[in-house]
């Protein structure tokens, strides 16, 4: 082989390898996630025709309660473990909790908050209420900023309940008597997922209020609330109750080990506030930080629209480990901003 | 004051101006290897400055005249209006606009006055209103000034921050205001397909100036600096339309001359970033010296030039409930205009251009009464210290008085990084 051969191979590599990432910037990230978001809704909610089951521990809402799923989500397991006595957690049973969140994590961790973006049914479904609103020209609804942010914190309070409620179960907090094993999913009862996606699989039947036991007449009280706000409050602000979510707060604390990640440049950053406008949760970091390197925030979803209205080249970027897979370019700002202004 | 003393003013305004331009121009045309393109942009300022002084007139359409650059130019356009820019740069309205501003106010405010004391019948009725952002104070008085002359002035009230939500807020509602008030001066509907097509338009200009930006940085140089500034300066007063075409032929040319290595300096001319008050035709007296005296404007950090085309409307629904903040987002957010404080960002801004366009140093322009920009000038000066960047503060105005003693510091200031950079040849 002569000399120079294997450079001129790898350049004419590196080459290709330009152009590819190049024609990827260019993209508009948001179609893209359109179509997975739908593969993703079509995989969990109706992937056990296809006897396809992905895993018991996701970090995403793919219900328990709907029969045809095809994988589950963590937080229902989760919730049901916590209801063992202490002396349990520290046996076996405690190993096997471990297991289990050590699955969580790995998910977590390999795609960080897209499970948020790009799988999550009932933030599909949310994104989908927003493009119906949108086909109507009806505008969104607009608030204080900080008063919502704010408002945001409620998901770590619902993340704690989640947790000590079903302690609560098995255990005695402060001599007072043990709660009920109505209480079992305490989350579970008020979480839209529950109400809303058995209903893509003809399944009513989790649409009432159970007037069994005090308990569940409560929770499922509390559950169908719950249920019309999420269509009320997504169809006016889009991601509405993504800001409440305890799964986003659950996964926010293994964040920063995620694998994948959204990075950000802040001596290319002109604090335009492109980024914050495009937000649908509101990311006020994602503009006027300019010291963070790694911006994903406990909002975060992931969806990449601030790259895609990002006009500084590679001031925004995801990366899986080293790889860039995607970042803003000043040729795609433009091509994007073009379709924008053409209607499409 | 009486209309005879006002058209004796005018004529021998107009004999000064035209002289003005045109040696402006003589010194722009006189540097090496210009590109065809630029001929265009000759003629126009040829043609405005030697005739009466005013740009074509738009036919039926109404003008909505502006000051600052923070006047969304996509409200004016989608109201069916022809924005222009009048922040003047002629000395000889200068002289006129000290009549009635304090001796040691800025000379680009005592011109655009001047300019529109002198040219008070020539537009007419065409003339709808003359939008002011409150920006500086010098600025904001002018209004009154110019309101005493029978201008309809349009206050557009704009934040003296813009990091707060309620700066934010404020000037959103601001600008919601004159996208309401701009339908009653045009008599013209502004719908959420006209803004669309608007923010496109304009979107186009930023594209075509990120494209120039992009080839002014070219090592070594495919285009004066001073060009670049004319061709940036047309935008203020041209037909958007032509304008984006005109460029478009530019690019062109230069894309061309890059493939065949045609450049208008040699590699070892040191390569500047301007920043500071903004060079507006035909004052272009420091970028003229700063280019005959071998050194190269590569980048710029002005409102006469990059602020004013870098940054583009994103919109996320294209309703007007979502497109008119949008707007007004990006004439505030990315400002770097000294008006605003905390302005940490124009230092931040300064440093990254500095650092793309690989510039040797700085040059500092701060017209004497511009007290925001002088009063930058220490921070910049020491955060470019910090980087190692040198840089030239030059204090000056409109008249051509102090050109011999500029051009002494300027030669000076271009050897010492020439030095500096052949002791960086031989080092490395």
């Amino acid at each position: 082989m002569p000399i120079g051969s294997g450079a001129s191979v790898h350049i004419r590599e590196s080459f290709l390898m330009n152009s590819l990432q190049k024609a990827i910037n260019r993209t508009s990230i948001s179609r893209f996630r359109f179509y997975f978001q739908i593969a993703a809704f079509i995989l969990l909610l109706y992937g056990g025709y296809l006897a396809i089951n992905i895993g018991d521990e996701l970090p995403t809402f793919a219900c328990l309660f709907a029969d045809l799923r095809g994988g589950s989500c963590y937080l229902l397991g989760f919730q049901h473990q916590m209801t063992a006595p202490f002396k349990q957690m520290l046996g076996g049973r405690g190993i096997g909790i471990l297991v289990g969140l050590a699955t969580f994590v790995g998910f977590f961790v390999l795609f960080n908050k897209t499970w948020c973006g790009f799988v999550c049914p009932i933030g599909t479904i949310q994104d989908w209420i927003t493009k119906l609103r949108q086909k109507f020209s009806i505008r969104y609804a607009t608030y204080s900023e900080p008063v919502f942010q704010r408002l945001g914190r409620i998901k770590y309070v619902l993340l704690a309940l989640l947790i000590l409620i079903p302690m609560a179960i098995g255990n005695s907090f402060f001599g007072l008597p043990k709660l009920g094993h109505d209480w079992g999913v305490p989350f579970c009862m008020i979480c839209p997922g529950r109400t809303v996606l058995p209903l893509f699989t003809g399944d009513v039947s989790q649409l009432v209020v159970d007037f069994s036991s005090k308990t569940k007449m409560v929770l499922t009280t509390l559950g169908m609330a719950v249920t019309g706000l999420f269509f009320a409050g997504s169809f006016v602000k889009p991601r509405f109750f993504c800001l409440f979510c305890p799964m986003s707060a659950f996964q926010y604390i293994f964040s920063k080990a995620g694998l994948l990640r959204l990075i950000k440049d802040g001596d290319k950053c002109t604090r335009c506030g492109n980024c914050f406008r495009a937000c649908d949760v509101g990311i006020r970091a994602i503009a006027d930080d300019v010291e963070s390197k790694n911006i994903v925030k406990d909002d975060c979803m992931m969806c990449f629209k601030c790259i895609e209205v990002c006009p500084e080249q590679g001031c925004l970027k995801v990366k899986f480990l080293a790889w860039h897979l995607y970042e803003s370019t000043i040729e795609g700002f433009f091509k994007r901003m073009d379709e924008k202004n053409d209607g499409q | 004051m009486d209309s005879e003393r006002l058209r004796r003013v005018r004529n021998t305004t107009r004999q000064h101006l035209s002289t003005e331009a045109e040696e402006t121009l003589q010194r722009l045309e006189g540097f090496p290897d210009k590109p065809a393109a630029m001929q265009y942009f000759y003629s126009l300022f040829r043609e405005i400055y030697n005739g009466n002084g005013a740009p074509v007139l738009p036919g039926a359409r109404k003008i909505i005249a502006t000051m600052c650059m923070q006047v969304p130019q996509e409200l004016i356009l989608a109201a069916g209006a022809v924005p222009l820019r009048l922040c003047s740069g002629a000395n000889a309205y200068d002289q006129i606009g000290a009549e009635f501003m304090p001796p040691k106010s800025c000379p680009v405010v005592k011109a655009t006055i001047g300019m529109l004391h002198v040219n008070q019948t020539l537009w007419g009725d065409s003339l709808s209103s003359v939008v002011i952002p409150t920006t500086c104070d010098q600025k904001k008085k002018a209004g009154e000034l110019l309101e005493d002359m029978g201008y309809k002035v349009y206050n557009l009230e704009m934040p003296s921050s813009k990091d707060s939500d309620l700066s934010r807020y404020y000037w959103q509602e601001s600008v919601k205001q004159l996208t309401v008030d701009l339908q009653k001066m045009t008599g013209n509907k502004i719908t959420g397909k006209k803004v669309r097509d608007a923010i496109a338009k304009i979107t186009d200009s930023g594209k075509i100036f990120r494209k120039l930006y992009e080839l002014r940085r070219n090592s070594p140089s495919l285009i004066f600096g001073t060009d670049l500034f004319l061709v940036i300066n047309a935008y203020f007063i041209d037909d958007i339309d032509r304008w984006r075409a005109s460029a478009a032929a530019l690019i062109a040319e230069l894309e061309a001359r890059k493939e065949q290595k045609i450049h208008v300096t040699n590699r070892k001319a040191p390569r500047l970033l301007f920043t500071g008050s903004p060079p507006i035709f035909p004052n272009l007296k420091i970028p003229i010296l700063v280019e005959q005296s071998g050194g190269i404007i590569v980048a710029d950090e002005t409102c006469s030039s990059s602020r004013l085309l870098s940054d583009s409307v994103a919109y996320d629904e294209a309703g007007l409930n979502d497109m008119v903040p949008a707007i007004a987002d990006r004439y505030l957010k990315p400002s770097t205009c000294p008006c605003l404080t905390p302005n940490n960002d124009r230092l931040r801004k300064l440093v990254a251009i500095a650092g793309e366009a690989a510039t040797d140093g700085v040059i500092y322009q701060a017209f004497s009464g511009c007290l925001p920009y002088e009063m930058e000038q220490k921070r910049v000066s020491q955060t470019l210290a910090k980087q190692g960047m040198p840089m030239l503060y030059i204090e000056t105005d409109y008249s051509p008085e102090d050109m011999g003693q500029l051009s002494t510091r300027v030669e000076a200031f271009i050897e010492s990084i020439k030095a500096r950079n052949r002791k960086k040849a031989r080092n490395d």
